[in-house]
This record gives structure tokens, C-alpha cells and sequence, in this order.
């Protein structure tokens, strides 16, 4: 008698003994084969991704609702809801048209008011959205197929804004639902995705399902990303939550699970290892390392304190605390876009290369006035990517001979400590890390943290008036050349003024199960195009 | 004793309402901003602003404080800032599984420790008592998640008996609710299988040294009567009562089970909603277990009366 022949006797005794309450779960192989058990990167703790913008709700979201363009694996965005589109001459009205049989999960056709709708919430809080908002004259449905955004001047990146992947991601929902205040969460969650929200069994923090919308019709082009026809192969997706990186790679081993998002770099040799298990980098547009310093408070207000980090800082350290000894998993990087990407430019990224000059670095930091002040360095703890980088860091400000005040605290807090302005003594801060996804920095569209923009920037303030130009000068490009010659100046003058210190690319790995085909690398995991034999 | 149990349950009011005023002045000034975590990694100051203002977190504590009493004195502990679900149904769906975790646990724990305790005391001295407190200290030192690992490595991935994950409500079958707690329950039971059997074998060691036990070997009794009949009623009092501090501690040890077998019970609804500033989770989970803690020893001073005739309230 082997193992499963006794625990099925034991079962079965059971039942016997409890009248049907001992039974053991029975799927058929082809409803195995019908449902994906995949973990994700977080727990989906909120979904609607206009009002929450975190990756994980964008990635789910992309299953429920559709979007009027889709960004391909070429970075272009192609038509998705929409059937045609028109621009005047002038660049000033744009005009699109749908593409017939879109309906909602509740059978409502989609229609003009429906995006309308959803278009004016996502304006509100997408930085692309709020862009066109502020040059905006109208945007009214013309009839249920067609509708019409009248601009005061051209936004040549009308069609990248509409798809671009960079949350939020500019999804329609129905009418009812759009009307919900930005800053609130919408209750139900209906969209027009090739996927359906199964709310009813959503467990937040433990467990997620979505089920095949039959009514959905695909586009016929292949599926690219974003982009062609989402055909879905499996009839039931369930996102597991598992919390401990050790045991997701356990379930995953022991086939509880299908397809893992993100192991950690750790446990990938264990899991290479395993011949029911593919291994391959999940996303090759990957994430750039990054701390940022306040622009507004000692020693970093100065430029000179900045450019001395830079000097000093080594991006292969950085990166092998974050990734380890897998050479393959990260590169230098120059610059503060992605590499392998049209925009990619190294202009000048002479600071980051080469020997590192510690002592260069504590002239500059002489020159800019510091005086062993302390630098209130914030480090979440429970991300290992900022906990990684903090000690790096630390370690690197030690070695310039800074007063380190290395707060050790978990993300909740440098959320809401890094908004503070006031000076570090008074609740403020001087450091902080984080990354941003490759995805977001393969241009300036969704690239918030590149900007200089004093106030209205991201946290740290940095104020730089060339850098705003180009960013402004790449918004106006019409053509790649253009785009590219203005990327080129802003990754130079982002550098010399040091925005942020990049700190490194990094990539991740993603890992399934054998009996899983269809995984596509992308920013985001496509369910599309994934199928499974049980 | 009706009237006894009657007065405990409303000396817990003023109890619960010193843990929920301490645990939102708690919350109003620990550090942290669940509106930064809702809008991103992207989002402008401004941005965070609206949904704090959104949230209704920029109102004075006071009002916040008064809203909240209001609502859980009609019975509503609010929605979740981050689901926007009612705090009650996340609740709700998260009991079973922990309490299942607990109920087996304390199970295993009473059925493996207190025989292990008393075979030790009987035996006091000799190989059987020192492997047994051996064990014992094995078990203190080790923690809950390496148990944890060891245990879904041999018998999951290696001998793949059991799952390493996950949860089944008992509603879909009792062997696979049952089959899916054995290893979280043995490893969050190690600990108290410890503690419970060096309480026991003290307790008993005391007691078997009583002259009534003299007497009742003279009189010819066997050991099983004498050890488990006489002796361990004897000495219950002490194991009963770390059996009740053990429930309250089992809480605790819960969150840390759960997120090593991933199973979606109270402890890891805790852990998030801490991580997310998730306020009114967090406030609902600690009234709950206040209240639980409050009805294990209410539990724990009753069942004294059973155990010990001489006890009456």
C-alpha cells in the first residue's frame, strides 16, 4: 500500500464513520486544468485601481477591465477597446470610435458615457491624466460608439496616455461606477476584462478569484502585452497570498501552487533545481534602485552634498546586497532610465562609473558646509530592496565620515514620514530608499520621480528648472529622434543637479510549474495566452 | 456561581473600554499614514492629502475617538480603509481558521503534554524524566517558524503527506480541514507541549509527595489510578491555569503560524492591517481578543470549581 492509497483509505473511513463530512476535495483532471493557482507579488488588499495605485491592484485589475489602448511588448500603444481614432490637424480634438461587442460583466454594452466617465476619475489621478485635464476643452460622448476630447493645445502622447502601463492605468468601467470620487473606493467591480471579479470569494490577505468572462471578445491581432487579443485559456484564476517567500517556494515544489510572481533570489537555485519547475526573469524592463535625498534641509540642500554621494556610491553594491551573486540579475546604471529601452541614454553618467573616489566625495561634502550634523537616514525594514540598499548605505555614508541617524522602520511609517517637509529633527528626514519598475522609466510620461518641479515633485522636492524643460521638451517631441535628443539632455541635467542617486537595474525572476505554458515576460503577469494540462 | 459569572462578564465593560480608549490613543500617535499607502509609490503630497481628507484622518481626535465608540456601541466596528469591507466580515471570515488553529493546538497540546508531565513526575530522575525534559527545553528554544519549516520540509515536500499551505473550511470536508492543520498545529503546539508538560510534572512531583497518595499506594491502588485519578486532579489547578495563559499566548503564536503555512486566519489579518495602518482592523481585532482574553480566564477561574471542590465563588 503506498502513501496515497492510505491517506485515501483513511479518508474514506473517515467518511463513513461522519456521514459525508469526511471527504476529500475531488477535482477532475479537467477542472485542474481549468483553474491557475498563482501567488502574487502582495496581498490584494484594495481593488480599484484608480483609487489605489499599487502594482499588485494594477496587475489584477488588468484581468477586469479593459483599457481603449494596450501597450505592446514594443512599447507602443496599439488600439485595445477602441476601433479608430481621429486627431485634427491642429492636434487639438481627438475623436475615438469603439470597437463593437464590449460589454461589462453585467451585460451592459459598453458605451461612450461609460469612458467618459472613467476617463475623467482616472484624470484626476494619473499624472498623464492631469496633464491633458489641464489643457482639456471638453471631453463628451458623441453618440453610444463615439466620443471626443477637445484640447486647448496638442498632447501628442494622447495614445500612450491611454495605455500605458504606469498605474493608474487609464481603465473604463461602467458609468455608475466612474462617478465615484477619485479619492474614494468604488463598490463593486465590474469591468469589461476577459476576466470576471469573483467578490464573493475574495478573502483580502489570503485569497482572490477571477473566473473566464464568456461574453468578452477578443481582438484578433496576437497578444502583445497589453496589446491583441486576450484569449483565455483557463477558465479560473486564484490568487493565493502566501505571505513567507519559503513556503510559497514549497507550494510551489509541492504543486499546491502553479506559478509564483516573484521568488526571492534566494530560493531561485532551489527552485532551478526542481525539473517540474521554469525559472526565467519575469520582467526584462526590471526596477531601478534609488534613495532620495531632501533638496530642502542640510547637508543635501546643497548640490555639492549630493554630487559627493554620488561620487562615492558603488552601484555594484548596491545591487549584489539586493540580488546576491546572480551577475545575470543586475547591471550598473549610468543614468535614470531603463536600459534596453529606445530612450535609454548613459549622457552624462560619468559620476556613477569608474573607481569610486571616497575622497573626492569628502571634499565635495567639505566644500558644501557639512559639519557632522546628523543625516536621518529612513530605512523600511520589512521591504527587503530598501532594507538591502539602507545598509549600503549607511555603510558608504560611514565611510565619507557622516553622522549617520539610521532610522530603522518598517514601510507604513517612511510613507508617511517621507511627505514630511519640516527638517529632520522635527519629524522630517534626509534619506529615504525605494526603486521604481522599469516600466515607468522607459520615458518622462509616467516618471514622476525624475521631476524637478520644487514643490509639486516627489519626495525630496528637487527643484530644477533644465530638467523641467526637457521634460516638457520630450511631452512636445513628435518624432523618436526628438524624444530621444531630449531625453538625453534631461538624464545630463537630472544628473548634475542630482534628482535622486540611482542605484542600480535589477531584474527579478518569476517561476512556474512545467504543466504551465503561455508565460509571457512583461512588466506585469498576462493571464492571457497561459494555459495548463493537469 | 451564576451571579459570579454574571458580575465577571460586566467587570469586562470597563476592562474593554480602558483597551479600546488605549489602543486608538495608541494608534492616533504611533507613526505611519495608511493614506501614503493607498496612493502609491507615485503619488503627489497632494495626492495623499485628498484621501487622508477622503478617509476622514485629518479630523481631530476627539471626533474621531466619539465616531468610533459610536459606531461599536451600535454594534459596527466600521469599515477597513483598505478593502472597504465591514471590519465585522473580515472578521468573520478569518475565525474559523485561527480558531480551528487554536482548538487543535490546545488539543494536541493537552493530550501529548499533560501524559508527558506525568510520566516524567512518575519516573522523576531517571533516563525517561531527563529525555522527556529534554523535549521539553527543545521545545522553549526552538521557534514557532523553524518548527514550522523542518516540519513542511520532511513531510510535505519530502515525504509529501501533507500540504504546506493553506486552509479548507471544515464546511468542505473534515479530513481536509484536518489534513491541512496537523503541521501548523504541531508547530505552534511545541511550545506549550514544553511548557505544559514541565508544569504538570512539577505540579504532579508536588502532589505524588502528599500523604494521601502514601496512602492510597499502601492501600494498594494502581499506578494509573494513583497518577491519573488521584494525583493529576491533585495538581490540576496549576496546569489549568497555564493551560488559560496558554490560550492567551496561543494568539500570539497564531500570527507567526499563520504566515509560515499561509493560513487566513486573525494573526495575518493582523500583521497586514498593522503594516497597512488598516485602523479600524487593527481596533476591531484587538477588542476581540481583549474580549477572548478576558472569557479565557473567566473559563480558567470556572473550570477551577470543577477541578477543586474547595474553590467557590
Amino acid at each position: 500500500m503506498d502513501r496515497r492509497t492510505l491517506l485515501k483509505g483513511i479518508a474514506g473511513v473517515g467518511s463513513l464513520a461522519a456521514t459525508g463530512g469526511l471527504s476529500m476535495p475531488a477535482l477532475s483532471q479537467g477542472a485542474a486544468a481549468r483553474t491557475l493557482r498563482f501567488v502574487p507579488q502582495a496581498n490584494l488588499a484594495n481593488f480599484d485601481p484608480i483609487w489605489g495605485t499599487q502594482y499588485v491592484v494594477r496587475n489584477a485589475a488588468a484581468m477586469v477591465w479593459d483599457t481603449l489602448y494596450g501597450l505592446d511588448a514594443t512599447l507602443q500603444p496599439q488600439r485595445q477597446m477602441v476601433e479608430s481614432e481621429e486627431v485634427t490637424d491642429d492636434g487639438l480634438t481627438w475623436t475615438f470610435r469603439l470597437r463593437p461587442g464590449l460589454k461589462f460583466h453585467d451585460g451592459e454594452p459598453v458605451l461612450s458615457k461609460d469612458v467618459v466617465a472613467s476617463l475623467a476619475r482616472w484624470s484626476v489621478r494619473d499624472p498623464m491624466g492631469q496633464m491633458i485635464k489641464a489643457i482639456q476643452n471638453e471631453l463628451t460622448a458623441v453618440d453610444d460608439k463615439t466620443f471626443k476630447w477637445v484640447l486647448k493645445q496638442p498632447y501628442p502622447k494622447m495614445m500612450l496616455a491611454l495605455g500605458k502601463n504606469s498605474t493608474p492605468c487609464a481603465f473604463i468601467m461602467p458609468e455608475r461606477m466612474a462617478q465615484t470620487d477619485p479619492f474614494k473606493q468604488i463598490a463593486e467591480y465590474i469591468g469589461s476584462g476577459p476576466m470576471k471579479f469573483a467578490k464573493g470569494e475574495w478573502v483580502p490577505g489570503a485569497k482572490a478569484v477571477f473566473e473566464k468572462f464568456s461574453d468578452y471578445v477578443p481582438r484578433q491581432e496576437k497578444a502583445s502585452w497589453l496589446a491583441g487579443g486576450k484569449q483565455m485559456l483557463i477558465d479560473r484564476i486564484e490568487w493565493v497570498v502566501i505571505p513567507d517567500p519559503a513556503t510559497a517556494a514549497a507550494a510551489l515544489q509541492n504543486g499546491e501552487v502553479d506559478w509564483w510572481e516573484n521568488p526571492i533570489p534566494d530560493l531561485v537555485p532551489v527552485l532551478k533545481k526542481n525539473r517540474n519547475i521554469s525559472v526565467d526573469i519575469a520582467d526584462p524592463l526590471g526596477n531601478i534602485g534609488a534613495f532620495r535625498m531632501n533638496h530642502l534641509h542640510p547637508p543635501f540642500n546643497d548640490v555639492r552634498a549630493r554630487r559627493a554621494l554620488l561620487t562615492a556610491l558603488s552601484q555594484e553594491d548596491y545591487m549584489r546586497a539586493l540580488v546576491g551573486d546572480d551577475t545575470a540579475l543586475w547591471k550598473p546604471l549610468p543614468g535614470f532610465f531603463t536600459p534596453d529601452t529606445p530612450l535609454y541614454t548613459e549622457e552624462g553618467g560619468e559620476i556613477l562609473k569608474g573607481k569610486r573616489d571616497i575622497a573626492a566625495a569628502k571634499k565635495l561634502l567639505a566644500e558644501s558646509g557639512y559639519t557632522d550634523q546628523p543625516v536621518t537616514c529612513v530605512v523600511a525594514q520589512d521591504q527587503p530592496i530598501t532594507k538591502a540598499q539602507g545598509d549600503v548605505t549607511a555603510d558608504l555614508l560611514k565611510k565619507m565620515g557622516m553622522n549617520v541617524d539610521f532610522v530603522a522602520t518598517d514601510w507604513g511609517t517612511v510613507g508617511s514620514r517621507r511627505a514630511q517637509k519640516t527638517p529632520p529633527g522635527q519629524g522630517g528626514w534626509q534619506m529615504f530608499h525605494t526603486w521604481h519598475a522599469g516600466a515607468d522609466c522607459i520615458s518622462p510620461a509616467a516618471y514622476n520621480a525624475i521631476r524637478g518641479n520644487g514643490d509639486k515633485a516627489w519626495f525630496g522636492w528637487p527643484t530644477s528648472t533644465t530638467v523641467e524643460k526637457e521634460v516638457t521638451a520630450w511631452f512636445e517631441a513628435k518624432t523618436l529622434d526628438e524624444e530621444k535628443a531630449a531625453v538625453k539632455r534631461l538624464n545630463k541635467a537630472a544628473l548634475e543637479d542630482v534628482i535622486y542617486a540611482p542605484t542600480g537595474f535589477f531584474l527579478s525572476y518569476t517561476a512556474w510549474r512545467k504543466n504551465v505554458s503561455g508565460v509571457a515576460k512583461g512588466p506585469l503577469p498576462f493571464f492571457w495566452g497561459v494555459s495548463k494540462t493537469a | 456561581m451564576i451571579s459570579y459569572i454574571l458580575r465577571r462578564i460586566v467587570a469586562t465593560m470597563p476592562v474593554m473600554a480602558v483597551v479600546a480608549l488605549f489602543v486608538f490613543s495608541l494608534l492616533y500617535i504611533a507613526p505611519g499614514d495608511p493614506a501614503a499607502v493607498i496612493a502609491g509609490d507615485q503619488a503627489s503630497p497632494a495626492d495623499v492629502e485628498r484621501i487622508r481628507q477622503a478617509l476622514g484622518l485629518d479630523r481631530p481626535f476627539l471626533i474621531q475617538f466619539g465616531s468610533w465608540v459610536w459606531r461599536i456601541l451600535h454594534g459596527d466596528l466600521g469599515t477597513s480603509i483598505f478593502t472597504n469591507l465591514p471590519v465585522s466580515s473580515l472578521i468573520a471570515q478569518r475565525l474559523e481558521p485561527t480558531l480551528s488553529l487554536m482548538a487543535m493546538t490546545l488539543v494536541l497540546t493537552i493530550l501529548i503534554a499533560v501524559p508527558l508531565g506525568v510520566v516524567a513526575a512518575w519516573k522523576a530522575g531517571t533516563w525517561l524524566d531527563r529525555t522527556i525534559m529534554a523535549f521539553a527545553v527543545f521545545g522553549f528554544s526552538i521557534p514557532v517558524f523553524v518548527v514550522g519549516y523542518i516540519l513542511a520540509y520532511v513531510f510535505a515536500l519530502h515525504l509529501e503527506w501533507l500540504p504546506v499551505q493553506g486552509y479548507t473550511p471544515l464546511a468542505e470536508g473534515f479530513w481536509p480541514w484536518l489534513v491541512n492543520l496537523i503541521l501548523p498545529a504541531v508547530a505552534l503546539g511545541c511550545v506549550y507541549i514544553a511548557l505544559i508538560a514541565r508544569i504538570t510534572r512539577a505540579a504532579m512531583l508536588e502532589v505524588l509527595q502528599q500523604d494521601y497518595v502514601r496512602t492510597a499506594r499502601a492501600k494498594g491502588l494502581g499506578q494509573n489510578s494513583i497518577l491519573f485519578i488521584h494525583a493529576l486532579k491533585n495538581a490540576a489547578v496549576p496546569i489549568v491555569t497555564v493551560i488559560g495563559i496558554g490560550i492567551a499566548l496561543l494568539i500570539g503564536g497564531a500570527v507567526v503560524t499563520e504566515s509560515v503555512f499561509a493560513i487566513p486566519g486573525l494573526g495575518r489579518l493582523t500583521i497586514d492591517a498593522i503594516l497597512r495602518r488598516d485602523y479600524p482592523v487593527i481596533q476591531g481585532i484587538v477588542l476581540l481578543f481583549s474580549f477572548l482574553y478576558v472569557l479565557v480566564n473567566l473559563m480558567v477561574d470556572v473550570t477551577y470549581t470543577l477541578v477543586d471542590p474547595r474553590i467557590r465563588y
